[in-house]
């Protein structure tokens, strides 16, 4: 099980060496979330539509192994924009990746960018 | 700078690296930890919730980095083999040496494993770490797998071998407990106690022989069963051997330190042992002739020899360690305090004892009455905290000291306020945590609720029983400080549930930015009021969980009940539970299409699982196009009305309860509540659809329906509460109309109405006189919001599939058609089930 998770790397702005071209904008909720697929990764995509920011993390949460973090809801923990898990509502920051209510390991966060109203994620490989 | 090597990572060889590292003078130590288990230190006294999840992790004292982080060198999986104490030198299994100052010994204990013939055979195994759990689980798979109904022992029927049955049923096999003492829990319960104790295990389900030596242990390779006589013998697959601890000082003898005559490193009242260099803590220690396999001593210990290190030479432990427990086995209650058993030459015992209940009550008093001297209680230990404290802090009894245990109802259990408690009450015993740093940390604005005294004073982080005493107290104070205490629902909103509810009544608003711009702290909703605020929108607008998807919880967003592998399962309504032969076909040709997991659930429905995100709108399609409708099995909504066949066919039928109860259950589906809402009609008083125990029951009676309301399952069952007797059936719809759109304008989130009827200040006299005599003037506006409801109905399903935008969000990619790869199912018996999660 564990080697699912180590597809998933946090990618930092300056590493992307890819920016895959997901979807376009209306194909997300506002203040919600979808599943990209990427390659044989799977990626969380959310429309923080209240920030007028976008998010990226890997679907996988890391408690049990499912792949089911875009289908949590989103919010914000004092502040950090968070995703809870359907499963057992661990919460993570969408903006590093660490988990807010417990010692999980931290999520692989991504870029995302928007242009012409389509939602492109950057990969690093 | 000073070195001090652990040897031992167990409870409280962590207990000791936590205390130590929160003293100021922890900087001028180093500290080393040998443990020789695999991982580090994890919670023993819960071990039996690894066979619940096999979460190794959850059970840790800490995680590994912590040690790293506070400078602790933490070797795990290397055995100290050596202590030369002239040099001040260790060896390792791996004969590697290192220097010490200081040596703390926590080793801990082993099981004693009695010298019986043929204890070495395959499939006898001891309950203490969780590799021992590990081999366990996976003996047991391989019996289950060879023979439907194996049986596993549990040899010992005290504390631990009661955990290690919980453990036996959680494994799936039939649970025996072998004890050679006449009684169960010899150490902790009297006679009549423990009589009371295996009537009720028995009825869980365990089998219980007592007086029984076993003489050997059957089979040839592996076990197949215990002797115990020449012609008494017990055919067993399994054992488990739990018959006491021996303490792990084969190490302390090998340096010459002194030991006691049966085993255990001698210490004093600073913990030092017969070395000055060398101190022992928890179930090594010798202290008073005794060993303490309790935690909580063993936590005392290890501040002790903290602060002996330090040089706080004045704190040492007391004379007299108290033993008291309480603890829950397989679901009981059992607790005792003081001294259990007390001679009649020190006091009388006041006994209460009902085994109808499985319920016993012991509380022993001086002969003066004045003072309580200690106790035993099993089945229902509610009462335990206060009467430990009374006892520990000797305060004043009432003049008739049976108030004390009697049930409340017969003007019994008047214990006094915790407020009363003095400040020096240790509340708190695993840390050690007093009334008074509670109170403190609340006075001094440290800490502003429950949450907040927990991280401060680590108060019930250890066994945990003292968290309902410390809630109580946090809130007493706030009360006393004049605070308000909050039941805001979630940091975003400084508002209740109720306030809420007013307010997008009042303004009308439609969505949940408009609440959360308007009346929030300025952030930006979460998983607890974004679908708080859904269902209000449900409940005030008779919205569907469609409308605004995104704020809904996931089982709603995608209208089925998400399962352990991320599938969903699938429950169509059938109402009363009724169903046609060609509908049932239908079922289940639909179930063999898309390879779903079938099984009839405890509502009389039947659950469909393993179906995919994609798969749902396909399988909905074809459920809607036999005529079947949402169950909203998934949302805080009616489930069912469960119901008995009635006068229709029964012999005994006093009524219709198969038409009344789908009438009630197609009048009341789909509305959205603060929690689940369960139904149930029986025809006669025999009470065959378990009406009592639902959220609204219905028994037939002659001259019409009795009406019980406040019923439910769950953790804490409860019987529903008459509430209106021979009434017809318009008037059963009146008053349910009324007490469901009370308790859904009232109740607090996520509360059932049994806890909110418990808790609603005048109790059920006071729900009467509102739903029946209409004391609030409300009754007229609870029917019409109850009845726009009704009329307003839509099944929520039928709307997504007749709608290509909603059916998008069925998919598990935005940018593939593809399934979710990561799903694995294994087979179960004839049909299938998720890969068990590791």
């Amino acid at each position: 099980m564990e080697e699912i998770l180590e597809k998933y790397e946090a990618t930092k702005l300056e590493d992307v060496k890819v920016w895959f071209k997901a979807a376009t904008i209306n194909d997300f909720p506002k203040d919600g979330g979808a599943c990209v697929k990427y390659k044989d990764k799977q990626v969380a995509v959310f429309n923080f539509s209240r920030l007028g920011t976008w998010y990226a993390c890997q679907n996988l949460c890391p408690h049990k192994m499912e792949m089911v973090l875009s289908r949590g809801m989103i919010g914000d923990d004092k502040g950090i924009p968070k995703v809870a898990c359907p499963l057992h509502k661990k919460t993570f920051s969408l903006e590093n990746g660490k988990n807010l209510n417990g010692d999980l390991e931290a999520i692989a966060t991504y870029p995302v960018k928007i242009e012409d109203g389509t939602v492109y994620i950057g990969f690093s490989e | 700078m000073k070195h001090i090597i652990v040897v031992g990572n167990g409870m409280v060889g962590y207990k000791f690296c936590e205390k130590l590292v929160a003293q100021e003078e922890s900087k001028n130590f180093k500290i080393t930890v040998f443990g020789e288990e695999p991982r580090p230190a994890y919670d023993r006294v819960h071990l039996s919730e690894f066979f619940e999840n096999q979460d190794a992790k959850a059970l840790e004292m800490a995680p590994s980095e912590w040690y790293a982080e506070n400078n602790i060198d933490l070797i795990t999986g290397e055995r100290v083999s050596d202590i030369n104490r002239t040099e001040k030198i260790i060896t390792t299994a791996r004969d590697r040496e290192f220097s010490y100052d200081y040596l703390i010994m926590a080793t801990g204990s082993v099981p004693f494993v009695p010298p019986i013939k043929g204890v070495e055979k395959e499939g006898v195994f001891v309950y203490r770490t969780i590799e021992d759990l590990e081999g366990m689980l996976a003996y047991a798979a391989k019996l289950k797998a060879e023979k439907p109904h194996a049986r596993a022992a549990v040899l010992g029927g005290g504390l631990l071998g009661l955990e290690a049955g919980k453990a036996v049923m959680d494994m799936g096999l039939e649970p025996h407990i072998v004890e050679f003492a006449p009684k169960l829990m010899p150490r902790q319960l009297d006679s009549r106690s423990s009589q009371v104790l295996k009537l009720k295990l028995e009825s869980i389900g365990l089998n219980i022989h007592l007086s029984k030596a076993t003489n050997q242990i059957l089979g040839d390779s592996a076990i197949t069963g215990m002797e115990f006589g020449e012609d008494d013998m017990l055919d067993v697959d399994m054992l488990i051997i739990s018959a006491g601890i021996r303490p792990r000082d084969e190490l302390a003898r090998s340096c010459g330190l002194d030991v006691g005559v049966r085993g255990g490193i001698i210490v004093d009242n600073t913990m030092k042992t017969s070395d000055d260099a060398i101190y022992a803590i928890g179930e090594i220690a010798l202290y008073n002739q005794m060993i303490y396999g309790l935690v909580a001593p063993g936590y005392d210990m290890a501040n002790i020899a903290v602060q002996q290190i330090i040089g706080n030479t004045e704190a040492v432990m007391p004379a007299d360690i108290d033993m008291s427990t309480k603890l829950k086995l397989i679901g009981v209650d059992v607790a005792s305090f003081g001294e259990p058993f007390m001679p009649a030459s020190k006091g009388h015992s006041i006994i209460f004892e009902n085994k109808t209940q499985y319920l016993y009550k012991r509380i022993n008093v001086s002969h003066d009455g004045k003072k309580l001297l200690g106790g035993i209680l099993v089945g229902d230990a509610a009462d335990y905290s206060m009467l430990h404290q009374v006892y520990l802090n000797g305060m004043k009894i009432p003049e008739d000291p049976s108030q004390l245990i009697l049930p409340a109802s017969s003007g019994g259990a008047i214990l006094g306020d915790v407020m009363d408690l003095p400040d020096e009450a240790q509340i708190c015993s695993c840390e050690s945590v007093t009334k008074g740093q509670i109170c403190g940390v609340i006075e001094s604005g440290e800490a502003t609720d429950v949450a907040g005294v927990v991280s401060c004073t680590k108060a019930g982080t250890g066994c945990g029983g003292c968290k309902p005493m410390v809630a109580d107290l946090t809130n007493a104070t706030l009360k006393s400080l004049g605070i308000e205490v909050k039941d805001s629902v979630c940091e975003h909103f400084d508002l209740n549930r109720q306030d809420l509810y007013k307010i997008i009544q009042v303004k009308e608003y439609k969505t949940f930015n408009e609440v959360l711009d308007n009346h929030g702290n300025g952030g930006h909703g979460c998983e607890l009021c974004k679908p708080l605020v859904a269902s209000l929108m449900a409940t005030i607008h008779a919205d569907t969980a469609n409308k605004e998807y995104a704020i809904q919880d996931s089982n709603d967003r995608f209208l089925a009940n998400i399962q352990r592998n991320g599938t969903y399962s699938v429950v169509p309504r059938v109402p009363g539970g009724e169903i046609t032969p060609d509908k049932l076909i239908a079922l289940g040709q639909i179930a063999k299409k898309y390879d779903l997991y079938t099984k009839v659930t405890g509502g009389v429905r039947i659950d469909l699982f393993g179906a995919t995100l994609n798969q749902l709108p396909l399988i909905w399609k074809e459920l809607i196009s036999h005529g079947f409708e949402s169950g909203h099995a998934y949302g805080k909504s009616l489930r069912t009305v469960k119901t008995c066949v009635g006068s229709t066919w029964c012999r005994y039928g006093m009524d219709e309860s198969v038409s009344f109860g789908i009438k009630l259950e197609n009048r009341y589906r789909g509305i959205r509540a603060p929690h689940k809402i369960k139904g149930g009609v029986s025809g006669c008083i025999r009470e065959c659809a378990e009406a009592r125990g639902k959220d609204f029951g219905l028994i037939a009676v002659e001259g019409g329906w009795n009406l019980y309301v406040g019923g439910n399952g769950g953790a804490n069952p409860r019987h529903a509460e008459l509430f209106a007797e021979q009434i017809d059936n318009d008037t059963v719809i009146k008053y349910l109309d009324r007490y469901l759109m009370f308790y859904m304008r009232t109740a607090k989130p996520l509360q059932r109405t049994a806890a909110w009827q418990e808790r609603l200040e005048g109790g059920l006299d006071y729900l009467k006189e509102v739903i029946i005599d209409d004391k609030l003037g409300i009754a007229e506006d609870l029917e019409n919001e109850m009845q726009t409801l009704v009329n307003k109905f839509e099944c929520e399903w039928t709307q997504a599939v007749n709608d290509p935008e909603m059916m998008k969000r069925f998919n598990h990619f935005v940018n593939s058609e593809e399934e979710d790869d990561n799903i694995v199912f294994v087979p179960m018996r004839d049909q299938k089930m998720p890969e068990p999660w590791v």
